[in-house]
């Protein structure tokens, strides 16, 4: 048997049933040459008129809502369907979604606006523009229905899908009115409901994509199959920045299966197959030689060293600043100094980077789950050499992003190798160790936390000075404000919705020695502050233990003017009874933090044996991010936050040696398991009126609330991440 | 050419016998649910079962698996997903991005053919498939429901 053998037979498929394809499991058709619909680039024609960008009604009352955000297990999906659904009037359990492409959006001025799906932003950035989505299409529906009884709007009403003229009980199927509705003018104004009304958003609907996950049938970008695709395999030159100098492909050409030894771009070879696995054999074997660059000489032992200059250099961009910190401290009856330091680490989504793309020279076609569609239709125009009108990106659900996904290294990878295969679907995957070591890592650090303590321990200044990465510095240097990275001071800022630092002290300085190197940082879960909630958090524990006042009471006397910070601090300290002794052997931590606009908070209970070893029992978690849509998914989110966080925490550690990472698969990336997995408990505690994120803000608590119970069990301060090789028994 | 009986259909097929079971599901029977994540029998993510044992597919080669074995895959645990595991998932909303999830679904369901009703410590030696979005608090309680709903 072949692969073809097992590919039904291409049924000339529309472009839209080519999505269709890949979203209800199915193989995806591909009709060679590039069909009309291909080369059009245009919006499908959908079986039915929409009713407007959000929105199609079939006649059998299906309800397909359209989705520019991606799903990459967060659950925006489904979130998203909440909001439409509760302006729109619908029948839940009709509803199916499908994915728009950037480049129907290009073509009809950005109707599903921003792709993007990170920064926790699916549902805060969009929830009005799709509200009144719903709302929208509500209105024309019901006039279409008004229109044929020749009633007045006023006087129906729409419910699970149903019209009803009130006054004389007739009904009309939102099915039934879909065609003329999508002919109503369009309403200029809509009122969209009070929160005191709805009825779908903060429920816990399940999840819309759960089924197909429990039986191997739905498609991953890794899973697509297409009629007369070839697989291909790829490596990168190890250390970044460098090129391929030479390689021998009349040592591989002949091996089974496969069909062209290439290069892509100046870094990288690439061997096509009839099969991923005998590409992937022949790269193995075949002979490479890499012109390592100017970065051969660096590792995890220089970068530390640039680190620590860092840490007392006189330059530093100012993220925040009150009073004279260096004076306060200086003049203080106590003072107190710790350095932390936070490690790079690679988002190892467990399904690695995979792009399948097909390339002609008028026209470019590419499947991928990406964070982005806007972002990779850009990079895969511009790897193609083509307009983006003449190129589309189609979205499949992705096998984990954690901000991977957002930045497309492997999708401009994967085109040019397609352009050198024209006509023909090519899907590049990589291979794990591949992934592991091209990643776009979490951005390195080090922390110098110095303050004052008054007589009666009163904090009267403090100074954090971060030294390490800015990922503006090479995501988007355009950002840079006179080379100043704001996204370094992540929950570390005096004002604003997003990431307000919670404590007022008369006396503070937090600044930032940007110290780059050739590893490339980027977003990730959490993104810096993972870091900087470690570095406040566990250093106003030792603060508190200095002053020899309890951590919690300590806090509070510092956040009177942070009545949101202070609330969900209170909440996971009363439930983990703070006030109360814990039980035997077993000891607590508490962190706090704002970030991706919601306010959340951590209380951990933990307990060290007598050999060092940590056993995470339970984490409570509080989080108010002002409105919670889907409080079960908002739980799941916390729950996989802090897997994520304390996998971080306990194994994640990428190192640098001879320019290149070290670590190379799970064995020796190693991630937390079910085993280490502590309960949690969840307080979901919105307190309205402004939208937060829900995908990341939880994970930087985990961490420092962790850290703070093993200090409270073993006296020990762990300042440098991930634990995994110190020791833990008690000093 | 090789035979393998893979959901109950012996099928032949033709790959090399050094290459992983995991690509021979994936690649030449067109077995998609079955996942590649690590290729070095870490993550899970490719457990299938022999002979209802779970095992990792991506380090087994071709050559050590022959037709007198049975081989079942995620596409072949229940003919309309409904085995207690599927449902309990189901209704626990256990996935998040769910690449991990056929792996984890047929360690549970192997972990429940062995023991009807598995302790904490059971699980925790059963399920040592990688999950990145952190569903593992899910699995546990998963696996308790597909338990009893196997009892009641």
């Amino acid at each position: 048997m072949t692969l073809h053998d097992v590919t039904p037979p291409a049924t000339r498929p529309s472009r839209r049933t080519l999505l269709k394809g890949a979203a209800a499991g199915l193989v995806v058709g591909f009709h060679l040459p590039a069909s009309k619909a291909l080369a059009q680039g245009a919006a499908p024609a959908p079986s039915t008129p929409e009713i407007n960008a959000w929105v199609v009604i079939r006649p059998d009352d299906t309800v397909v809502l359209r989705m520019a955000r991606s799903e990459m297990g967060q659950g925006t999906r489904t979130g998203l369907a909440q909001l439409i659904a509760e302006e729109l009037h619908c029948d839940w359990s009709r509803i199916v979604t499908e994915y728009v492409t950037p480049g129907q959006s290009l073509a009809r001025n950005r109707a599903w606006g921003n792709f993007q799906t990170a920064g926790s932003q699916g549902i805060r950035q969009s929830q009005d523009y799709v509200r009144r989505g719903g709302a929208t299409a509500r209105i024309m529906l019901i006039n279409a229905a008004a229109a044929q009884w020749q009633a007045t709007p006023e006087h129906c009403v729409a419910k699970d899908g149903v019209i009803t003229h009130t006054p004389t009980g007739r009904t009309l199927r939102y099915g039934q009115v879909a065609e003329a509705a999508s002919k109503q003018l369009v309403p200029q104004t809509v009122a969209l409901k009070d929160p005191s009304a709805w009825t779908v958003i903060g429920t816990s609907r399940p999840r819309l994509d759960t089924a197909d996950k429990t039986t191997g049938k739905l498609i991953y970008g890794s899973d697509l199959k297409m009629p007369g695709m070839l697989l291909a395999a790829v490596q990168q030159c190890p250390v970044f920045g460098g090129k391929v100098k030479s390689f021998d492909a009349a040592k591989v050409k002949d091996m089974p299966g496969v069909r062209h030894v290439l290069q892509a771009g100046d870094n990288t070879v690439c061997v096509v197959g009839d099969t991923w696995w005998q590409a992937k054999t022949a790269l193995d074997a075949l002979p490479v030689e890499w012109d390592y660059g100017p970065n051969r000489t660096v590792s995890s032992e220089t970068i530390a060293a640039m680190l620590r200059e860092g840490l007392n250099a006189s330059e530093a961009f100012v993220g925040n600043t009150q009073g004279d910190a260096k004076a306060a401290i200086a003049g203080a009856a106590r003072k107190v100094e710790a350095t932390y330091g936070y490690p790079f680490q690679n988002h190892a989504p467990m399904e690695p980077m995979n792009a399948t793309v097909v390339w002609t020279p008028t026209r470019c076609d590419v499947w991928c789950p990406t964070q982005n569609g806007e972002a990779a239709l850009a990079a895969a125009a511009a790897a193609a050499g083509l307009p983006q009108t003449a190129c589309d990106v189609h979205r499949v659900d992705l096998g984990g992003g954690f901000g991977r996904r957002t930045t497309h290294d492997w999708l401009t990878q994967a085109v040019l190798i397609a352009k050198q295969v024209p006509g023909v679907p090519i899907k590049m995957l990589w291979s794990r160790e591949e992934d592991m070591v091209q990643g776009r890592y979490h951005p390195v650090t080090m922390c110098k936390m110095s303050a004052g303590l008054d007589a009666q321990g009163n904090l009267t200044g403090l100074h954090m000075r971060i030294s390490g990465q800015s990922i503006l510095s090479y995501v988007f240097p355009n950002a840079l404000q006179n080379g100043r990275d704001p996204v370094t001071f992540q929950g570390l800022n005096p004002t604003g919705a997003e990431g307000q630092f919670g404590y007022t002290i008369p006396n503070l300085l937090i600044d930032h020695a940007m110290r780059n190197t050739h590893v490339p940082p980027h977003f990730w879960r959490g993104v810096n502050n993972n870091q900087n909630a470690i570095y406040v958090e566990c250093f106003m524990d030792e603060l508190a233990h200095a002053a020899g006042q309890d951590p919690l009471a300590f806090r509070r006397k510092l956040m009177a003017n942070h009545p949101k910070h202070l609330a969900v601090l209170n909440a996971v300290a009363e439930r983990i009874g703070w006030d109360k002794p814990a039980p035997a052997g077993v000891f607590r931590g508490l962190a706090q933090q704002m970030g991706f606009g919601s306010y959340v908070a951590a209380a951990a209970e933990v307990s060290v044996d007598a050999a060092g070893k940590l056993k995470m029992h339970r984490i409570v978690a509080a989080t108010d991010c002002g409105v919670a849509v889907n409080p079960r998914q908002i739980e799941m989110q916390v729950e996989g936050s802090f897997s994520y966080g304390l996998s971080a925490l306990l194994y994640g550690e990428c190192t640098v040696k001879d320019g290149a990472i070290v670590e190379t698969n799970f064995d020796t990336y190693n991630v937390l398991r079910i085993d280490e997995m502590p309960k949690v408990e969840t307080i979901v505690m919105p307190s309205g009126g402004f939208w937060g994120g829900v995908g990341e803000p939880t994970i930087m608590v985990a961490a420092p609330a962790v850290l703070n119970a093993i200090f409270a069990a073993t006296g020990k301060r762990i300042r440098q991440v991930p634990i995994k090789d110190q020791d833990l028994k008690r000093a | 050419m090789a035979k393998l009986n893979v959901n109950g259909a012996v099928m032949e097929v033709t790959a090399h016998p050094d290459t992983p079971l995991l690509w021979v599901l994936r690649e030449q029977i067109g077995l998609t649910g079955t996942k590649y994540g690590c290729g070095v029998a870490q993550c899970g993510a490719c457990t299938v079962h022999i002979d209802g044992q779970a095992v990792r597919a991506c380090s087994l080669p071709l050559s050590a698996v022959n037709d007198s074995q049975k081989i079942v895959t995620i596409e072949g645990l229940s003919p309309n997903g409904m085995h207690p595991v599927q449902v309990a998932w189901r209704e626990l909303d256990v996935p998040q991005c769910g690449y991990c999830q056929s792996g984890m679904i047929m360690a549970a369901a192997a972990l429940l053919a062995e023991k009807k009703n598995p302790t904490d410590a059971d699980i925790d030696a059963a399920m040592t498939n990688i999950c990145r979005c952190g569903t593992y608090n899910r699995v546990r309680a998963g696996i308790k429901q597909a338990a009893q709903t196997r009892q009641g």
